[in-house]
Order: structure tokens, then sequence, then C-alpha cells
């Protein structure tokens, strides 16, 4: 029966020499690091764009107005009135009246055109409800119901929702993340192909080591062991340098979003790998590392028994 | 204890390498195979360390019929039977200790037991204080005392030597066979292949003829190249 300590120094033992191995040839170690690290930088980095996307218009799909256009002759105090009935509606968290008036002094200040309203004699402009839905009901069938509620009035000239293009981004989001699935698994795929590879040339290098192994009486596991390990080092390490790369990424581009994000008028700003997803970008590289080895070693050191 | 009974093998190749093989070898035996190049002996011994399974017929070791056993027990089944080559299968990227203690290494032996017995094993082959050497630093004969050494570290009940004195001069021969006789007198069973005659007479031992793939008798008498009745065998196992 072998004991817990000899047991974990012959782990330790594998690892060290999976190591000294990898260490031996930093130049062809380092290419296929590298490889690895391209293949696991790419979905990540996809994933900070689709997760930051998400972020930054997550509040718009939250604010869907419907601006009700009420018909020009309706009076200032009727349009009050009607604010308070749009209000006891329990779909309906906020409704904002704009006057006539102050609708007008808000567009001559902001278009530009304030000179050429000089010349109207009467403001154009009608009373506007700004209705916000509740946030449990801002899914577009319960929108859409709200929409003829209001057009049914008598005093509603016409209702109006800007859902479409959010739906559009939502939906560019979401083929944007199907996208990421996707890529993300063929690469993964590749990282298998890219590991399994390197570690099939390093069992035939090392062909009469495993047959003198299995001639003593080495068992397959523990000829497998010292591949698995540097299976495992190859994804961890590309992970690592995968890691590094996404987070100087993210670093280099916080200052242009910020930038870009304040000409809108948003205080939203670039937010990288968290912990969490680190951890499972390393943690992923780990398992496709082993994996890969352990394809390669079942697919190739059947094969390789003692000869006289 | 290993019997042959009726063996046949046939490589892929389609040569027919032995063809009804029977033979005996009693434990703590020393044996020597001889007969001519091709005739056979490597394919006893392949036999005999599992490297190869009988096309027909059955071998068997240590009570262990190779023909059934499963790959699943083809380890602990090589760790009974202690291999030399002619030409040596040493690791010349690794130190003399290294290749010595593969065997326990990968039994799961302490660390501290493999160190005891790494030491205990070149001291057998008079090889102790070469732990750290490269087998390239070595000469041929103690290049080949270091394969012994590993082909006994582990202590099985059975050593095989194919040809082990094949490249070394009659003096390095001689010192290698006592090496092995040493072993045959603590309990070992000892066989190995070998064409030199003159070595075979010194020692005197037991001496299996194969010839065309047939064992052939010892020319000069000896002890019987028959199969006992098969049920006093199977008694003895």
């Amino acid at each position: 029966m072998i004991s817990p300590s000899t047991y974990a120094a012959r782990h330790l033992q594998a690892l060290l020499g999976a190591l000294g191995r990898l260490l031996r040839e930093p130049l062809a170690t380092g290419l296929t690091i590298g490889v690895i690290a391209l293949a696991l930088a790419l979905p990540a980095g996809l994933w900070v764009i689709v997760s930051n996307a998400r972020a930054a218009t997550g509040d718009l799909a939250d604010s869907i107005d419907v601006t009700v256009y009420l018909k020009a002759d309706v009076s200032l105090e009727k349009a009050r009135q009607l604010q308070r009935n749009a209000d006891r509606r329990p779909d309906v968290a906020e409704v904002r009246l704009v006057p006539a008036e102050k609708a007008l002094e808000e567009f001559r200040e902001y278009s530009g055109f304030g000179e050429a309203l000089e010349a109207l004699r009467a403001n154009p402009l009608p009373h506007v409800l700004s209705i916000t839905p509740r946030a449990e009901a801002a899914d577009p069938a319960r929108i859409e119901t709200l929409k003829r509620h209001f057009a049914a009035w008598p005093e509603v000239e016409l209702v109006q929702v800007d859902t479409e293009w959010v739906q559009r981004l939502g939906a560019i989001l979401e083929l944007l993340r199907r996208a990421l699935a996707l890529v993300g698994g063929v690469l993964a795929l590749g990282v298998l192909a890219i590991v399994g590879n390197t570690i099939r040339l390093e069992i035939n290098s090392r062909r009469s080591e495993i047959e003198v192994t299995k001639l003593v009486g080495g068992t397959n596991a523990f000829v497998r062991r010292p591949f698995l390990y540097e299976g495992l080092l190859y994804g961890l390490l590309g992970g690592l340098l995968a890691l590094a790369i996404v987070v100087a990424a993210s670093a280099a581009l916080a200052a242009p979003v910020s930038q870009l994000a304040s000409l809108y008028g948003s205080g939203f700003s670039l937010s990288g790998l968290g912990l969490r997803e680190a951890a499972v970008l390393l943690g992923g590289g780990a398992a496709l590392g082993w994996l890969g080895a352990w394809i390669a070693a079942a697919r190739n050191l059947s094969r390789i028994e003692p000869r006289a | 204890m290993i019997v042959f009974d009726r063996v046949h093998k046939r490589y892929p190749n389609g040569r027919e390498a032995l063809s009804n093989v029977s033979l005996r070898i009693a434990p703590g035996e020393m044996v020597f195979l001889t007969g001519r190049s091709g005739a056979g002996k490597s394919s006893v011994l392949k036999l005999i360390a599992l490297l190869e399974r009988p096309t027909r017929g059955t071998v068997t070791v240590n009570g262990i019929n190779t023909t059934t056993l499963r790959s699943r027990g083809v380890p602990a089944f090589r760790r009974q039977v202690g291999v030399v080559f002619q030409d040596h299968k040493l690791l010349m990227d690794r130190p003399v200790f290294d290749n010595v203690a593969l065997p326990l290494v990968v039994a799961d032996t302490p660390l501290r037991e493999i160190d005891r017995r790494v030491r205990a094993a070149l001291d057998q082959v008079g090889l102790l204080g070469k732990e750290g050497v490269l087998p390239s630093e070595l000469s041929i004969g103690e290049q080949q005392r270091v394969g012994i050494a590993r082909a006994v570290i582990a202590r099985p009940p059975v050593l095989i030597a194919d040809e082990p004195t094949g490249n070394l001069d009659h003096g390095l021969a001689l010192e290698v066979m006592r090496v092995f006789k040493r072993f045959q007198e603590v309990g070992v069973t000892v066989i190995i292949a070998t064409h030199d005659l003159g070595l075979v007479k010194e020692f005197g031992q037991r001496e299996i003829v194969i010839e065309n793939g047939q064992v052939a008798g010892p020319p000069g008498g000896g002890p019987a190249d028959g199969l006992p009745p098969l049920p006093a065998l199977q008694a003895r196992r």
C-alpha cells in the first residue's frame, strides 16, 4: 500500500519533471504557450466587449419611455388631469408632464432654431406626457398594450414608443453572445489540438524511456502522469498569458472608452476581467491542457510497448 | 517455476519462431538457453517477460498464465521478472541512480528506501559510488552491470538475460556471469540466453538447446526437457 507522502512526492516529482522539460526548450515552449494564449485571449476579449456593451446599453433598455402627444387644443388643466389618470395605472411608474411652453423653451434653447421660432405667432407644440412603465412591465408586449390604451383616449393625438432600436441592439448583443460561444468552442478545440499535438511529439521523443518504464512494470497511469502535468502546465501558462493580454488591452482601451462615454454624457467606464472571470480563464486553460494531454496519451501511449 | 506447455509463437510477419516448445524451469534454478542466432532463444525470453504472448500453448510464470493475463495485470507481472538486455536499454540521459531506481519508483517505493536499495544493488554489482554518473561515462561492462542492478533491485523471483555478455571480453563476461550466479545462490531463478558455449561449460549449469524453434535437448544428457504430467504441475503451484 502506498503512503500518502510517497503519493504526494510522486506527483510533485512528475510536476517538477514536466516543468523542467518545459524550461529546457524555452523557445518551443514559449511558442506553444503563445499560441494557446492567443486562442484563449480572443474569446476572453470578446467576452469583455460583449459584457461591457451590455452594461453600457442596459440602462437604455430599462428606460423605455412612452411619449404621449396630446391634441393641440387640450388645455394645461386637462393635461394635468390626464397626467393623474395615467399615474393611477399599476403598470406605470412615473408620468411627467411637459407643458407646451416648457417644450418650446427647451426646443428654442437646444435646437438652434430660436430665431425661426420667433417668427411663429402661436406655440405649435402640444402638451406631452412622458410615461415611464414599471420595470416589470417593460417587455415589448405590455408596452404595446400601454401604447394602445393611451392611443384610445380622445385627447391624445399620437403615442410614440422608441423600442425598436432597443430591440435591435438587444438582438445584436444576443448575436454577439452566441458568436462568442461559438468562437470560444472552436478555439477550445484548437487548444486541445495544440496541446494534444505537442504532447504527442513529446511522447514520441521519449519513446525509449516509456518502453523501459513499462518493461520494469510501470503502469499506464504512471507513464501518463508526467504528460498530463505537462499539458496542465501548458494550459495554465497559456491561460496566464491570455489573462495578461486581456488585462493589458483593457487598460489600454480604458481611457479612450471613458472619453467616448463622456462625449455621450455617460459616466460609463470599461470594466475588464473580474476575479471570477480570471479564475475561469486560468481554470479553463488548465483543464483544456490537461484534457488535450490525456487524449494524446490515451491515443499514443498504449501503442508503445517494450521490445526486446 | 516457469512452464512452457506446447508453446507456438508465430510473429505477425508469418515467421514461426517457436513450435511445440515444452520446458520446465524450477524455482531457484540457473539455466542457459543456447542455440544459433534466430533459433528462438530470444522468443523464449520474450514469452517469459511477457513482451510477447504465445500464439498457441501456455506459458506459466510463478503460477500466472501469461496467455490469459489481462493487460491491467501486466505491470504487476513484469515487476516479478527482471530483464537484462544485450544492449542494456539504459536511459543514457539519466544518471545511474535514476536508471537503477526506476523499478522501485514505478512500484511507489518510499524515497528513503529507494536510496538505500539503489546503493545496495550497485554494491552487489561493484558499482557503488557511481550513482551520479551518466551511463555514457561508463565502460560497456559497467553499463551492463548497471542494467543488472536495475533488473534485480526490485528483488524479482525471476531474472532473465538475453546475451548479457555479447559485447564483453572473456574476463568481463566471467565477471558478469558470477554476478548472475550470486543471485541464483540467494534463490532467484536465472535464465540466460547465450551462444558463448565456453562460458556455459565453465559454470556447469543446465543447458537448454533451442534449434529451429524447438527444444533440441541438452546434448550431454542432463535433466530432461520434457514436461512432467500436468496434474503434478498444478499441484506444485
